[in-house]
């Protein structure tokens, strides 16, 4: 049933990569999203980054957010991206949140992680940079 | 009739094997983009053989689990198993946590293996539309075992029935009351019980009450279903359920003809409904759009002309261009 492609909700996948269990915030940003009208694929923990990446693709997501409250991101953070290149996947931009000191969280951006949020950040800031950066379908 | 045509580049990728252009099709199905009609179109004759599961039940019983214990049998035998898991849209936001993914564990690199999460996006029809033409793809894609989750949301999902050939209904033990109210739907569709959890007490008695249910009933074109015991936390049960799904598909090649006729109904309802899509769609933007309509609609309300009327009257109109162009 075509529908015009405006209204077509934004795909997101959030997930947590490595052995980090805090999965509160993950799931706080989930329904957040969901709340705002987007789709949100829940990978849960555990993730690796190709097992994250791999979901990404089969799942056609607008969008891929990450996180990690462990102080595993700079190791984590890096390779999804990485893995995300050399499947050729240009067009997802990635987010995260979680425990991030502010040196990290910058040197995540010049790589190329679009946003990085700590704790406290309001939900709507959270939604807001979504919409802002998820693909718009071509 | 059909004259061979070059195959549109989206349906060459996805033939070759490349997931992304597979992942993006679906997308395109499940927007609506026209752009995927002539894909589909050229890939229809190369679909078929996909044997198509579906695996419903109510909330929580643990559907996405046995997917994920079925999922690793069938890997083991050999088969190329693709995964459609569907969870409800909220009707508020139209947002949508989906969640099946969380039980599913698979090596991201087996590309013998393919799960896409699907929000049933609320409109009506809408999921079966987008989920069957999704099962083609995947079909086409070369996967020749489908797994489909239905939202489970309380009562069966019916609708399953239209899009694959074997389906399972999950229960749990002590489901006493909630089987009692779900009978006709259950036994409308279920080829397969699979009594989940069988690992907490009272499963043996679940199996044996349901068994029981299931002799007193007439079988339904010819089959019975079969009760299975599983535990998706011990992985038990998983040879079992497999069989008798199996058993339930060879049924339907036992006797020549009844595969095709069962899909034939199912493509009876499929066809209908894209009918009637069309015709809907078509009609809102003529009611948005065109002056007469809009004037017809002020009839209605000045009740100089009752609705069925300017129904009938938007139909027959509606059938004349059509003619017109066939016959160019
Ligand atoms: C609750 C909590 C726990 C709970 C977790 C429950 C659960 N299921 O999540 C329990 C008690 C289990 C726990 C255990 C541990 N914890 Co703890 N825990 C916390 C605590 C107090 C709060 C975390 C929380 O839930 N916050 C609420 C949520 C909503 O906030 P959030 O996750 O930060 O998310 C927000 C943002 O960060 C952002 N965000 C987060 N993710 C994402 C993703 C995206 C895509 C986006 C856009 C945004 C985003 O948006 C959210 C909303 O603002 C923090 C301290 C703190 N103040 O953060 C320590 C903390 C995270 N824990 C810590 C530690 C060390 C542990 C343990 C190792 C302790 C131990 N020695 O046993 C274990 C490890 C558990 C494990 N398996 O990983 C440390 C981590 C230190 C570090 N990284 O260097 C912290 C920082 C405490 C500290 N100051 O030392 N913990
Ligand atoms: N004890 C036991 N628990 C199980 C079993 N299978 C699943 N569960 C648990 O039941 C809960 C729901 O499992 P899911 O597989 O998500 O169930 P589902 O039917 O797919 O759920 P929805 O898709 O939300 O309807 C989880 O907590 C599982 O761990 C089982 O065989 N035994
Ligand atoms: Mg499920």
């Amino acid at each position: 049933m075509p529908k015009p492609t405006a209204e077509t909700p934004i795909r997101v996948l959030i997930a947590k990569p490595g052995l980090d269990g805090h999965d509160r915030g993950a799931k706080v940003v989930a329904r957040a999203l969901r709340d705002a009208g987007m789709e949100v694929i829940y990978a849960g923990l555990r993730q690796t980054p190709e097992e994250i990446v791999e979901s990404a693709i089969e799942e056609d997501v607008d969008l891929i957010g990450l996180s990690c409250l462990s102080g595993a991101h700079m190791a984590l953070f890096p390779r999804v991206l990485k893995l995300l290149k050399a499947r050729k996947v240009r067009d997802v931009p990635v987010f995260a949140g979680g425990i991030i000191p502010d040196d990290d969280a910058k040197r995540l951006r010049r790589i190329g992680i679009r946003a990085v949020f700590g704790p406290g950040t309001s939900l709507e800031e959270i939604v807001r940079t979504a919409r802002g950066i998820a693909r718009r379908p071509s | 009739m059909t004259a061979a045509r070059p195959l549109p580049a989206a349906a060459r990728a996805l033939l070759r094997g490349d997931r992304r252009a597979l992942a993006r099709l679906i997308s395109q199905v499940e927007r609506g983009d026209p752009a995927v009609g002539p894909v589909l179109r050229a890939l229809h004759a190369r679909t078929g053989r996909a044997r198509v599961i579906g695996i419903t039940g109510p909330l929580g019983v643990g559907k996405s689990s046995v997917l994920n214990i079925l999922l690793a049998h069938l890997r083991e035998k050999g088969h190329r198993v693709a995964v459609v898991a569907v969870d409800p849209s909220s009707p508020f936001s139209g947002g949508s946590v989906l969640g099946d993914r969380i039980r599913i564990e698979r090596d991201p690199a087996d590309a013998g293996v393919f799960i896409r999460s699907m929000a049933s996006r609320g409109r009506s029809g809408g999921v079966s539309a987008a989920t069957r033409e999704t099962v083609r793809l995947l079909d086409a894609a070369g996967f020749d075992v489908i797994l489909v989750e239905t939202v489970g949301s309380g009562q069966v999902d019916v609708e399953i029935r239209d899009i694959a050939s074997t389906n399972v209904v999950v229960l749990v033990p002590h489901l006493g009351d909630e089987v009692q109210s779900l009978k006709a739907g259950l036994f409308e569709i279920a080829d397969v019980f699979a009594v989940n959890k069988s690992d907490l007490p009272g499963a043996e008695a679940a199996e044996k009450d349901l068994s029981e249910l299931v002799s007193l009933g007439a079988p339904r074109d010819g089959w019975r279903p079969v009760v299975v015991r599983t535990s998706a936390r011990e992985r038990t049960g998983v040879a079992e359920l497999w069989t008798a799904i199996e058993a339930h598909e060879a049924f339907l090649d036992a006797e020549p003809g009844r595969r095709a006729a069962a899909e034939r109904g199912r493509v009876a309802k499929e066809i209908v409904g894209l009918v009637q899509a069309r015709l809907a769609r078509e009609t809102s933007e003529r009611l948005a759009q065109s002056e007469d309509d809009a004037r017809l609609l002020d009839d209605v309300v000045g009740r100089r002309i009752d609705p069925r009327s300017a129904a009938d009257r938007i139909y027959e109109d509606h059938r004349k261009p059509a003619r017109r162009a066939r016959r160019k």
